[in-house]
């Protein structure tokens, strides 16, 4: 088990966006969180990077409880997050952004390899390297921030939304390239989405998310054909 | 160019600088004889005047526009420092030759006046950058700054009151001081950015003035402490020329130093971090910077050069008082970093040489100063609102490798 919530409730003061949640997932697995609006998948991210801690229940990473720790040190124990609407600076260069991510390592020899890795993943970041982040297509920046995210070398990638606001085209090679990340790097992927139709084609498991609560949680494949999910998540 | 909507506009801004300036301008009461005096002629200067200098205007705005235009267009305006640092070495190299002769003939040139006029501006050069650690890279608004300036000189004066300790014995201690309250003021403000950052601060420099002011046993209150010794050179004793030239290039070096540190400091991981930190908070978090230590040690780091200046600042005037640390202090300081260019190390030194040269240069036309001092600030914002040398900082480029670029 790579990472356990257990019973976790997060407030954002008085108002309780977790309601106690349970979620699971293993080493290697891409598992994606689905739900509405407000259902609280992002502070589900959140929660688990310690930027909001949560008020009650624990989290567990590698059967460290980590709940308690600042978001810096979650983030040096291997899970690195993409921010929603990806929150690249946008002042500093591509490659900038990249050291950025890199902030923690200390093996400077390791980390221009995985630079290497990570042009070869996105080849127009390349070309972009010297320009400004703020200057790049949203497409372009969701990259640059699943790559800053990389240059951590992460066991856990949370992902908090990687569709938002981007052309269905740019979409599927983002997918795509998050499938080659998981398959090659053995990287275990948390994907939150609202996008569930393409998420769940993407995940091995997925949990539905209402108002703070899990109310399903299932293979891909069960939850495709779910009824529910599909009325609900997928406009079928 | 002299077409008639041209005319227009500048008619109807000559007649709205009539309008304005009419109360002061014209009218003048004299209550000895009790009459009031109508200055026509002044009103007509006004518009001459105003009419003429929004042709100027106009012109310099075109200018700036058509430079912008250009930018857009693709071409590449190298600015006239970048062209100095990224061009022939030879010309910098030069340059930095002459300066620094100019700054080791100087004191021995002009007179003692003007020598401690230098100082004074070295003086908020190093307090500039301190700000700039602060404001420029970290990006948080500082406007208590002159509270960490004030502890430096109220440790010298004190320690040296009560315990007779020396200038080189304070001065470290000072720069500790001043770290201790920059992380002091630190930890309450974690948490607030913006606006809220700036009136918290704001609050925390009039707080450690007011303290000063009326706590009499500690502070000996507005009245000030007196008598506080120059800087000794290995015991020995200075006229007051010599002195003066000795402070001189003891602030020299403070300075040189303070640039040096700063600009290893804004390449360094810290650096980095601060400035991912001004752009974005949740993603420096994200990437595992520690937002509360990168954040205090900006504070601590920053307050350290006020406090080293302030023990200077004491030492050399030898009289210290809370006046001396009003909020329009911070306010000039925080003009020298906005005016150079936020972030930018030779715009910080250029931003204090204008800042404090031109009031003291300007004093001929005394009831002028404050105006032209304004009209240059606006002027300033108006054409480069980047400050005047903007920050560009260091790419390393791999040469002749195709497609690749490191930086360090």
């Amino acid at each position: 088990m790579l990472l356990r919530l257990d019973n976790v409730q997060t407030y954002y003061g008085n108002i309780q966006a977790l309601k106690g949640i349970h979620i699971h997932i293993s080493e290697g697995e891409i598992v994606t969180l689905i739900g509405a609006n407000g259902a609280g998948k992002s502070t589900t991210l959140m929660s688990i990077s310690g930027i909001t801690p949560p008020r009650e229940g624990k989290i567990f990473f590698m059967d460290r409880e980590i709940h308690n720790l600042t978001p810096d040190a979650i983030v040096s124990l291997g899970i690195s997050q993409v921010p929603e609407g990806r929150h690249i600076f946008p002042e500093l260069t591509v490659m900038e952004n990249l050291q950025m991510g890199a902030f923690l390592r200390t093996d400077s020899k390791e980390t221009k390899d995985d630079l290497e890795y990570i042009f070869e993943l996105f080849p127009i970041l390349t070309q972009r390297r010297n320009q400004a982040g703020g200057t790049l297509s949203g497409g372009e920046q969701q990259m640059l921030a699943i790559s800053r995210a990389l240059m951590a070398r992460p066991r856990l990638l949370l992902l908090d939304e990687p569709s938002l606001g981007l052309a269905p085209l740019v979409v599927k090679q983002i997918f795509e390239i998050i499938r080659k990340i998981n398959f090659t790097h053995n990287t275990t992927v948390f994907l939150v989405e609202q996008n569930a139709n393409l998420a769940l084609q993407l995940a091995d498991r997925g949990y539905v998310m209402e108002n703070g609560n899990i109310v399903l949680e299932d293979s891909s494949g069960n939850l495709l054909s779910n009824d529910n999910v599909r009325k609900a998540y997928l406009g079928i | 160019m002299l077409n008639v909507s041209e005319m227009k506009k500048s008619l109807l801004v000559s007649i709205w600088f009539m309008f304005l300036t009419f109360p002061i301008m014209v009218i003048r009461v004299n209550p000895i004889e009790k009459i009031v005096e109508w200055r026509w002629g002044n009103m007509f200067l006004v518009g001459i005047g105003s009419f003429i200098l929004s042709f100027i205007w106009r012109y310099f705005i075109r200018q700036k526009e058509s430079g912008l235009k250009k930018v857009e267009m693709g071409e590449k305006i190298i600015p006239f420092f970048e062209k100095l640092r990224s061009g022939d070495s030879i010309y910098l190299r030069s340059l930095c030759m002459t300066l620094s002769c100019a700054a080791a003939v100087f004191p021995f040139v002009f007179s003692t006046y003007q020598t401690t006029i230098m100082t004074t501006v070295l003086m908020y050069v190093v307090l500039g950058l301190g700000l700039n650690i602060v404001v420029g890279l970290a990006g948080l608004l500082d406007l208590g700054y002159v509270a960490f300036y004030a502890v430096g000189a109220y440790s010298y004066a004190l320690l040296n009151y009560h315990f007779g300790l020396g200038f080189w014995t304070v001065l470290p201690l000072g720069a500790v001081l001043g770290a201790f309250f920059g992380i002091l003021l630190g930890f309450p403000v974690l948490r607030l950015r913006g606006d809220y950052l700036a009136i918290v601060t704001l609050g925390f420099g009039e707080i450690i003035r007011l303290v000063l002011e009326n706590w009499n046993e500690f502070s000996f209150g507005p009245s000030g402490i007196a008598n506080i010794p120059r800087p000794s050179f290995l015991g020995i004793q200075f006229s007051l020329q010599q002195a003066t030239v000795y402070q001189y290039f003891l602030t020299i070096g403070l300075a040189l130093c303070t640039i040096f540190v700063v600009n290893r400091l804004q390449d360094s991981r810290i650096g980095r971090a601060w400035i991912a930190l001004r752009e974005d908070e949740t993603a420096c978090q994200a990437m595992g910077v520690d937002k509360v230590r990168t954040k205090l040690r900006a504070f601590a780091l920053g307050a350290t050069w006020a406090g080293m200046v302030g023990v200077m600042f004491a030492a050399k005037t030898t009289f210290i008082n809370p006046a001396s640390f009003t909020f329009i202090e911070s306010a000039l300081i925080l003009s020298i970093v906005v005016l150079g260019g936020m972030g930018s190390v030779p715009g910080v030194v250029i931003g204090a040489c204008i800042l404090i040269l031109l009031p003291e240069y300007l004093r001929a036309f005394t009831e002028f100063r404050m105006l032209l001092f304004g009209a240059i600030l606006v002027l300033m914002m108006v054409f480069r609102p980047q400050g005047i040398i903007s920050n560009v900082r260091r790419t390393y480029e791999l040469k002749g490798v195709p497609g690749r670029t490191l930086r360090d």
